[in-house]
């Protein structure tokens, strides 16, 4: 049995950060209580997830409407690698958004006034392969205001969640697009470690554009790693 | 399906005592034998169940904060000090402003001898692992989350 490394907790967000107002009462004041990784923590539901989720990697026709999405189109590819730079094939990655304008199909969804795409529902999901990759075709999504302080605007995002391979790999990020200038203003982005926030901003790949098609993003993603030596086990 | 059919149902507090409306509950478990459908868990004594992933998802309710799940009760799996750990799912906890995953686990209020014993449960201090234990009433198990305050849930790092 090979555990994993521990959690990298300095390149993520703390629990609370005060700017970003939702995190003041979901926080909890203790400090997590380290524990040993027995067999329920190197396991996890990634493989069986993999295993029955249907792939869907075009989000510009997936509303099955016939019709194709509004906005501009885009192509994002990107390697999942584990923190030792293995790649981490056949997991799977879900993806959601807003659409060109900003908005979210969502019943809740009801305090910005742009306009739905009847054709763009604005989720996906999709396997890695053998190497890591992945790759899904999209509209890139619209910055949209938000409650958090006056004049606040989310930058244009797309959430990712992956369970990888174990419990502890489990990530929900926001993928960022390179030289936005709502990033410098943005809570959530920020609540990142500054050394760290950069690996959620997709940088512009000119040879993943396609001629006379769609502009090509790159973002790359790291799951937590295995330890090199296996620890005892009770085999 | 083999094992105890169970329903487990809760909510999810934040440190005002307000239920959130917007919690996703996963929950990562053994089947009945206890064996983890996974690769990292080869053990023939404990036997997969077709149809038994052991995954789940599920969303609190936005006008009532509940969330529930109905699954199998999971039979005991292996610490790695060779002894067996008490019967318990694993549960991560996100919603609108939690930065990153909230890892816990649910252990199960008719099992005390079981988690007298449980290594995990050791590590947390005496005084919080009643928070991680659910109730048993009217035939389901109640297993309330609270994020932050009295009687705030242990979360785990690993």
């Amino acid at each position: 049995m090979t555990g994993y490394l521990p959690r990298a907790h300095a390149d993520h967000p703390p629990f609370r950060y005060a700017d970003y107002r939702s995190t003041r009462k979901r926080s909890p004041h203790h400090a997590p209580v380290k524990i040993i990784q027995t067999l329920s923590e190197i396991t996890g539901p990634g493989e069986a997830q993999a295993e029955i989720g249907e792939e869907d990697a075009d989000l510009t026709t997936n509303a099955g409407t016939g019709s194709p999405a509004i906005g501009e189109r885009i192509i994002v590819v990107g390697e999942v690698l584990d923190e030792n730079g293995a790649p981490v094939p056949d997991t799977l990655i879900e993806v959601w958004q807003a659409n060109s304008c900003g908005r979210y199909v969502h019943w809740r969804e009801n305090q910005f006034p742009a306009p739905l795409d009847p054709n763009f529902v604005g989720v996906g999901q999709f396997r890695t392969g053998a190497n890591g990759g992945y790759r899904f075709l999209t509209i890139k999504p619209g910055p949209y205001p938000w409650g958090n302080h006056p004049n606040a605007w989310r930058p244009a995002h797309i959430h990712f969640s992956l369970q990888g391979p174990s419990l502890g790999s489990r990530l929900v990020t926001q993928m960022y697009f390179e030289g936005d200038p709502l990033l410098a203003l943005d809570p959530i982005f920020n609540s990142a470690p500054a050394h760290s926030r950069d690996r959620m901003v997709a940088r512009y790949a000119h040879d993943v554009t396609e001629e006379n098609f769609a502009l090509g993003w790159r973002f790359d993603l790291v799951l937590r790693g295995r330890m090199s030596l296996p620890f005892e086990t009770e085999e | 399906m083999a094992g105890e059919h169970i329903r487990i149902e809760g909510q999810v507090f934040d440190g005002d005592g307000r239920f959130v409306e917007d919690a996703l509950i996963e929950i990562w478990q053994a089947n009945a034998a206890g064996r983890y459908r996974h690769r990292a868990d080869q053990r023939l004594e404990a036997a997969l169940e077709k149809g038994f992933v052991g995954f789940g998802q599920a969303e609190t309710d936005f006008d009532t904060g509940l969330f529930w799940f109905e699954t199998i009760k999971p039979g005991r799996v292996p610490d790695p000090e060779g002894e067996w750990q008490a019967p318990h799912l694993n549960v991560v906890v996100q919603a609108r402003g939690t930065l990153q995953p909230y890892f816990t686990r649910m252990y199960f209020g008719d099992e005390e001898a079981a988690n007298q014993h449980d290594l995990i449960l050791q590590m947390v201090p005496a005084a919080r692992r009643a928070t991680l234990v659910a109730a048993k009433a009217g035939g389901k198990y109640r297993f309330d989350i609270r994020l932050q305050g009295e009687d705030e849930t242990v979360f785990f790092d690993f």
